[in-house]
């Protein structure tokens, strides 16, 4: 009795290890294919002819750098944020200047016919109001927020995040361009310092912002600055409207 | 042969799995949100029965009837996690969209009981008959709801755009949605059988 | 704070049953009577709970020995050995609550909200997904309270609905509508009242 059952077990088990090992390197495969293609998506032409360098880390943000004929021609920026029903990983593509070239989303949870919407919602031509597409990242917000992108119609929580994760990833970007170019700022100073900018861009949030900075010296208020405007990105959306 | 036709049709209408024996409730429920995200989930069921059916119709004679469930639920898991493995080799994006449900396809009630109700005690080819049967007729239920939640919530069927969503309830993609179109199919069907 | 939130997510804001689709079979099948809504939530809690701590160990064995392809397989068998188990020895220490449960008891191995857990929890992404705020960490405690949560979701789910079912039973329905659709549709008003809270604990 006990025998047919483990003879079962083991039977099955064999068979599964054999699959398992068929199938491996090509699930592996098929995962950096699709890693690849969103890079290739995002980058200018398709990526076509492009070199892409090997990934850097800048806090949780991966950096893929694109160069043509040695010269740079942007980078693809994967990314990851808390969305409305999980994790949104999202790979966009910038111009050496910043600009958003396209966007490609590698996995999301959002609910289907709401949050999933941004897989193609925020790079509508038509639309220039929700279109982020060709345009430079860093300070984007939601129109409820007294942004100027439109959010997905009822799903303000997936859009925010979205645009939370493309600013990640400009800042990123940028923030480590400037380094590559022997800017005096430390790595992880950067991304606060575009936050600087975009505290004192809007009302409500530059008051509390500019009040914590004249506390600390340079690097910690700017990483006061940057904490306070996500903080009211999420926080404060009942007073703006 | 008239009787292989009424094992194979037995699923699809008069027994079909969803209307009349209201088994494997969670993936109908859970993964009809598009009409291709239902059929993909009723084709790696149907794919599941198939081979599971059979096999255990050969080990019938073998099996002990002491630990015959748990022997069922090996073979049935070995498919499930074969279905698993090759579709994120193949099909990852499949994968992707119906993830938890895949593995639960084990605790499918349609898969277990059609194991102990038919392939225990018939032979192999009307096992892989009454199989393939039970699953289409799953499969069927799943895309039909699929499109119908599809269809009024997103105002597509397939992707394909029929209508203005501006005029779709999104009500139908969400949760309530997926309980409440049930019901109504069910009471329609209902409707037809007991005529 | 961050660990009451745990509840507040799994048993109001993901609800296992209303809106994440698992445990539906219990939920439409034994949910005619409160009595028997209660003696079915306490078993599902009770190997829920039980499994997901076993499971989650398991897991790490089969990390450890790189076939994690294994682990439905090997999941599902330890959650049915459990509920044998479970069996067993309730019938040995107390027979009083073997009378409660006992019933329930071999339902509940392909009660897909087992395994279900048992799987997030087991993977770390996943269940980390489960788990509100960016405080907390995925591991064996908050993995333990989670499955604790989404039982006593699943119990409030089963109970209210038992409690309209009850109503319900006792008030003239359309023919056709009779027995399954009748629950489904409540099930569904009862989902959209769920979905009042969601975005509460982001």
């Amino acid at each position: 009795m006990v025998l047919s059952l483990v003879s079962i077990s083991v039977v099955a088990a064999v068979a599964l290890a054999g699959v398992f090992l068929l199938t491996s390197s090509r699930i592996e495969s098929e995962k950096q294919k699709k890693q690849q293609q969103a890079i290739m998506d995002v980058l200018p032409q398709k990526g076509a002819g492009a070199e892409i360098a090997a990934p850097e880390q800048v806090g949780e943000v991966t950096i893929y750098r694109a160069t043509k004929d040695g010269k740079e021609i942007g980078a693809a920026v994967e990314v990851s944020e808390m969305g409305f029903g999980g994790l949104q990983k999202i790979m966009v593509g910038f111009d050496p200047e910043g600009k958003i070239i396209d966007y490609a989303i590698l996995d999301q949870q959002e609910t289907p016919g709401l949050g999933d919407h941004i897989v193609d919602w925020f790079k509508n031509a038509d639309k220039p109001g929700q279109n982020i597409i060709g345009r430079k990242a860093g300070e984007f917000k939601v129109s409820k927020d007294g942004g100027d992108v439109d959010a997905i119609t009822a799903a303000t929580i997936s859009s925010k995040a979205f645009l939370r994760a493309i600013n990640k990833a400009y800042k990123a970007y940028m923030g480590d361009a400037d380094a590559h170019s022997g800017a005096s700022k430390q790595q992880h100073a950067e991304p606060a310092e575009a936050e600087e900018h975009h505290c004192q861009g809007h009302h409500g949030e530059g008051h509390q912002c500019s009040g914590h900075c004249q506390h600390g010296e340079g690097h910690k208020c700017q990483g006061h600055c940057s904490h306070h405007a996500q903080e009211n990105q999420s926080g404060k959306e009942a007073d703006h409207e | 042969m008239s009787n292989n036709l009424k094992t194979l049709t037995n699923g699809i209408l008069r027994e079909n799995p969803t209307f009349a024996l209201v088994l494997g409730m969670c993936p109908t429920l859970a993964t009809t949100t598009s009409a291709m995200n239902g059929m993909s989930m009723g084709l790696a069921t149907l794919f599941v029965l198939v081979c599971s059916n059979v096999v255990i119709s050969l080990l019938k004679n073998l099996i002990p009837d002491k630990v015959r469930i748990p022997a069922f639920i090996v073979v049935i898991a070995t498919f499930v996690t074969l279905v698993q493995l090759l579709l994120q080799a193949y099909v990852p994006v499949v994968y992707d969209k119906l993830g938890l449900f895949i593995p639960l396809i084990v605790v499918n009630c349609i898969v277990l009981g059609r194991a102990e109700a038919f392939a225990a005690k018939n032979s192999v080819g009307l096992s892989a008959l009454d199989g393939l049967g039970m699953g289409l007729g799953f499969t069927l239920s799943l895309t039909v709801i699929g499109m119908i939640r599809e269809l009024l919530g997103t105002g597509a069927v397939f992707g394909l755009h029929i209508y203005n969503d501006h005029y779709a309830s999104l009500i139908f993609v969400l949760a309530p949605g997926a309980f409440i179109a049930l019901a109504y199919l069910m009471a329609i069907m209902n409707k037809i059988v007991k005529k | 704070m961050e660990y009451f939130l745990i509840f507040i997510a799994a048993i109001f804001v993901n609800n296992i049953v209303l809106s994440q689709f698992l445990g539906i079979c219990p939920f439409l099948g034994v949910s005619k009577k409160i009595d028997t809504a209660l003696g079915m939530s306490a078993a599902v809690t009770f190997v829920l709970v039980l499994a997901t701590v076993v499971t989650y160990l398991l897991q790490k064995l089969l990390i450890l020995w790189h076939v994690e392809f294994l682990q439905t397989i090997l999941f599902i068998l330890v959650i049915a050995a459990l509920v044998q188990m479970i069996e067993i020895v309730l019938k040995k220490i107390s027979p009083s609550l073997y009378q409660a449960l006992g019933v329930f008891l071999p339902l509940i191995t392909t009660n897909c909200c087992i395994l279900g857990v048992a799987i997030i929890v087991a993977d770390p992404a996943q269940l980390l997904q489960k788990l509100p705020g960016d405080a907390l960490q995925a591991n064996l405690l908050t993995g333990t309270l989670f499955a604790f949560a989404t039982a006593i979701g699943f119990a409030l789910a089963l109970v209210l609905f038992a409690g309209i079912r009850e109503q319900l039973s006792m008030s003239r329905v359309p023919k056709a509508m009779e027995g399954t659709p009748i629950a489904l549709l409540t099930a569904g008003l009862l989902a959209m009242a769920f979905m009042g809270f969601s975005g509460v604990v982001g």
